[in-house]
């Protein structure tokens, strides 16, 4: 089915380096050659050396080692946040479509509700109050970000809902379920796709900015966005230890999005992707 | 005019030279295509096709769709839609070619020279802006015109061609006309810039019968009156017959025959022409009506919303096993909204639909899943009709498995036996409906609807979106699957001539009313109430005169008028 000589080249980039992000995130406490936490130079911001690849960072901590433990804890947050606010919002959306009426009513107006708030705001006060572990930082992320996912697959869904095929479902007398999950699901995966690519690289500078403000991940522990929050004092002194983890999440939404673009191209062609 | 059949490729042969008005000599046409996975490649849409049109003269060039009938009209003003480049060969209007012209050239051909009428007029005016500043643009574009002429020529076109209120509808936006009248207004525009040569793509294609006939009379009468040249495109021989001096046969994007509209029309020379004009022949013999029917719709009233106008007012129809009940009338008159309050999509307001000797639930919700399966349906529109995410095999064995619960190996066997049944064969269990031609989905869509072994079929115009021969093969199989299946149907159409070979009764419906009802030989036979009279004269007939017998004889207008 797959064969990799078909897979255009800048998918191919993608999959290599979404990969090697992920495989980084996994093997974290093998691939690391120091701790996370461990100070190793008296000196803050040392230069890029054989010692430490990428130098050390404000503290005199091995950068190398922070961004793959950084990796681990961004991709774990903005991954999980992001499929719960897609199975959440795309759920709930295409319910609403097939549905309609006062479930339709009462959800929107809900969720017109949390969108006239500023997610930042918001997210802080519910952060502040709650107790801050990930559990609840994920729970927070992803509620929030599935309104953006409720009104997309909303409007696809109520657009699908009204073609014959899915009248002639319900004249057959298929239940919602069918309906949603065969019906529906199938024909609005591509616009869903290109959302997820997109909704994921904001999921992690989303975290990055709850860290920065001192309500997202924890310290020691930091994910790429408070790494950039750490180091950025430097760049005054000329030192660009900042920019390495601000390089990696752009690397990393670049190439996400090549590999969505490319699910994208399959998931558009009617006749199965086999040309 | 010369009958004699010329080889394809070659100019006809003693044709005048002084008055020719357009020659396209060797026209290749081509497209690229992307399948996905693959390298693009070229394909050939239009192959080596040479024509001449005389001043004044109509040509009609008729074909099934992917004929290459458009292409070749649009070639005339050196367009090709959606990346169709014009590759080869010359067209020469008034003496020079186009294609040479370039960029500035077309400019200043395009509304000039050359005018075009789309087929959907709707979708082709801008809604934004009344009709007066659509029609006379292009002659103000120009230059040939002041404003205040290009008015007044616009009024006494539309005069002409009879548009009511000529002095005042050009003030109107395009939604506040009927969709006959915006035709029109069309042909008002294409020859508002007096141009030498117009276009006409499928101009009565999308209007109802009754309307068509009088946009062909205004459109005939128009180009009678201004002596321009026209290249008429049609799918419909009876049409072109009407309004063309001469027919060109297109399949495939190659000529097949060219010559005199009686030549073609009575003795058509070649195989395929031949098939074209004899198609509508099926002879199907009326069924004597049963004793009892199964299915009776007593005084049904239904209403879209809480609207007070009626779309069915107080109908009553009686289904009966195995038989066919047509029901036609043109667009607007209720036929798919009864179909709608059969099937519980749309609850009746008032009256009631018994199925067996039992009353139905009027709301689709509250029916069981038995009665569920014995009323399906089959759309016009197939593409839509199925999921393009589903393959065949899950498009047919579905049914199988939501009523009677089949699976794996037992499913597979049946749906293969379906298969066979539409005379496709199993080998299309893995296509997507993306994969098959439009009668290849409409044969799934009937193959869907009887895996359910339903008693009544409820067909929606389910032929009138294809090609009149595959239309023709739908329909054979129809009555076949009719015969061993024993299955009844409720066929919806506005084509009287499909009513003709498939019914065995009939229910002429006329804004939400049924006007006429009863077998088919009586329903069809004099003497006629007012409204199936014109419905009956206006279907067109493959006989050169007709239209002008059409409109003396007819009693009533049309309502699109």
């Amino acid at each position: 089915m797959l064969v990799i000589k078909r897979i255009p080249i800048p998918a191919l980039v993608g999959i290599v380096l979404t990969a090697l992000f992920v495989l980084a995130a996994i093997f974290a406490p093998w691939i690391a050659p120091h701790g996370n936490a461990e100070i190793v130079s008296d000196v803050p911001w040392e230069p890029m050396s054989a010692a430490h690849w990428l130098g050390t960072d404000n503290l005199g901590r091995d950068l190398l080692s922070r961004m793959i433990y950084g990796a681990r804890i961004t991709l774990f947050i903005a991954v999980l946040a992001t499929a719960l606010s897609f199975s959440l919002g795309a759920i709930l959306g295409f319910s609403a479509a097939v549905f309609g009426g006062w479930f339709d009513t009462l959800l929107s107006r809900l969720v017109d509700l949390l969108m006239s708030i500023p997610t930042l705001i918001m997210a802080l006060v519910v952060l502040s109050v709650l107790p801050s572990n990930l559990v609840t930082l994920i729970l927070v992320m992803g509620v929030l970000d599935s309104t953006r996912v409720y009104r997309l697959s909303r409007a696809v869904a109520v657009d699908i809902n009204v073609m014959d095929y899915v009248e002639a479902a319900k004249l057959r007398g298929e239940g919602s379920g069918w309906i949603i999950f065969r019906e529906i699901l199938p024909n609005a995966l591509s616009p869903l796709v290109s959302e997820l690519g997109l909704r994921f690289i904001y999921a992690v500078l989303f975290l990055s900015t709850l860290s920065f403000l001192g309500l997202g991940v924890q310290p020691p522990s930091a994910d790429w966005g408070g790494m950039v929050k750490e180091n950025k004092d430097g760049i005054v002194f000329g030192i660009g230890a900042a920019l390495i983890p601000a390089a990696a999440i752009a690397a990393l939404a670049i190439s996400v999005n090549l590999v969505a673009d490319w699910v994208l191209n399959r998931t558009t062609s009617l006749k199965g992707g086999r040309g | 005019m010369a009958d004699k059949q010329p080889k394809p490729g070659q100019p006809k042969p003693g044709q005048p030279k002084s008055g020719v008005l357009l020659d396209i000599r060797n026209l290749r046409i081509e497209a690229t295509v992307y399948p996905p996975g693959e390298a693009p490649k070229n394909i050939v849409l239009v192959h080596d096709v040479s024509l001449t049109l005389e001043k004044g003269k109509v040509l009609g060039l008729i074909g099934e769709s992917g004929a290459g009938k458009s292409t070749i009209g649009l070639s005339s003003m050196g367009y090709g839609r959606g990346g169709v480049r014009i590759t080869g060969g010359e067209v020469i209007l008034n003496g020079r070619d186009i294609l040479k012209g370039g960029n500035e050239g077309f400019r200043k051909l395009r509304g000039r020279e050359v005018c075009y009428v789309a087929q959907s007029a709707a979708a082709a005016f801008n809604p934004a802006h009344r009709l007066m500043d659509q029609v006379v643009e292009a002659a103000l574009l120009h230059g040939t015109a002041t404003r205040a002429e290009a008015e007044k020529r616009a009024v006494a076109l539309f005069k002409k061609l009879s548009l009511p209120n000529p002095e005042s509808i050009g003030e109107r936006f395009p939604h506040q006309v009927s969709g006959g009248q915006l035709q029109r207004v069309m042909t008002a525009m294409a020859l508002c810039s007096e141009p030498d040569l117009i276009v006409f793509d499928e101009p009565t294609t999308a209007l109802d019968v009754t309307t068509q006939i009088d946009v062909l009379a205004a459109i005939k009468d128009a180009i009678r009156d201004t002596h321009v040249a026209a290249l008429y495109i049609t799918h419909d021989l009876a049409v072109v017959a009407q309004v063309s001096d001469e027919i060109m046969v297109l399949r495939h994007g190659r000529l097949v025959e060219w010559g005199g509209t009686r030549q073609i029309i009575k003795e058509p020379r070649q195989e395929y022409t031949n098939a074209l004009v004899s198609v509508h022949e099926i002879e199907h013999q009326e069924q004597k009506p049963g004793t009892s029917p199964f299915l009776s719709v007593k005084n049904i009233t239904a209403a879209y919303g809480r609207s007070h106008i009626k779309v069915l007012k107080n109908v009553s129809i009686d289904i009966f096993p195995g038989q066919t009940l047509a029901v036609v009338g043109e667009s607007g008159s209720g036929k798919s909204t009864l179909a709608r309050a059969i099937t519980g999509l749309l609850p009746p307001e008032q009256g009631t639909v018994t199925f067996d000797g039992r009353p139905l639930a009027n709301r689709l919700a509250d029916r069981p899943k038995e009665d569920l399966r014995q009323l399906q349906m089959i759309y016009q529109m197939a593409d839509v009709a199925m999921n393009p995410r589903q393959t065949v095999g899950t498009i047919i064995g579905r049914p199988l498995e939501f009523y009677f619960g089949l699976r794996g190996r037992q499913r597979d066997a049946r749906v293969a036996e379906l298969l066979d049944k539409i005379e496709m064969g199993k080998g299309y269990v893995d296509r997507y409906p993306a994969e098959l031609s439009g009668g290849q989905k409409q044969r799934v869509c009937i193959a869907r609807s009887l895996a359910a072994k339903p008693k009544l079929i409820i067909c929606d115009e389910v032929t009138s979106a294809l090609d009149p021969l595959v239309a023709h093969g739908i329909l054979e199989l129809l009555l076949g699957l009719q015969k061993e299946e024993n299955v009844a149907y409720l066929f919806i159409t506005h084509d009287l001539a499909t009513v003709k070979s498939i019914a065995d009764s009939i229910a002429v419906m006329y804004r939400g009313e049924v006007v006429r009802y009863g077998a088919k030989s009586t329903v069809l036979t004099p003497p006629f109430d007012a409204y199936t009279d014109l419905l009956l004269s206006s279907v067109p007939e493959m006989e050169i005169g007709w239209l002008e017998k059409a409109i003396k004889g007819r009693r009533m207008a049309s309502a699109g008028n």
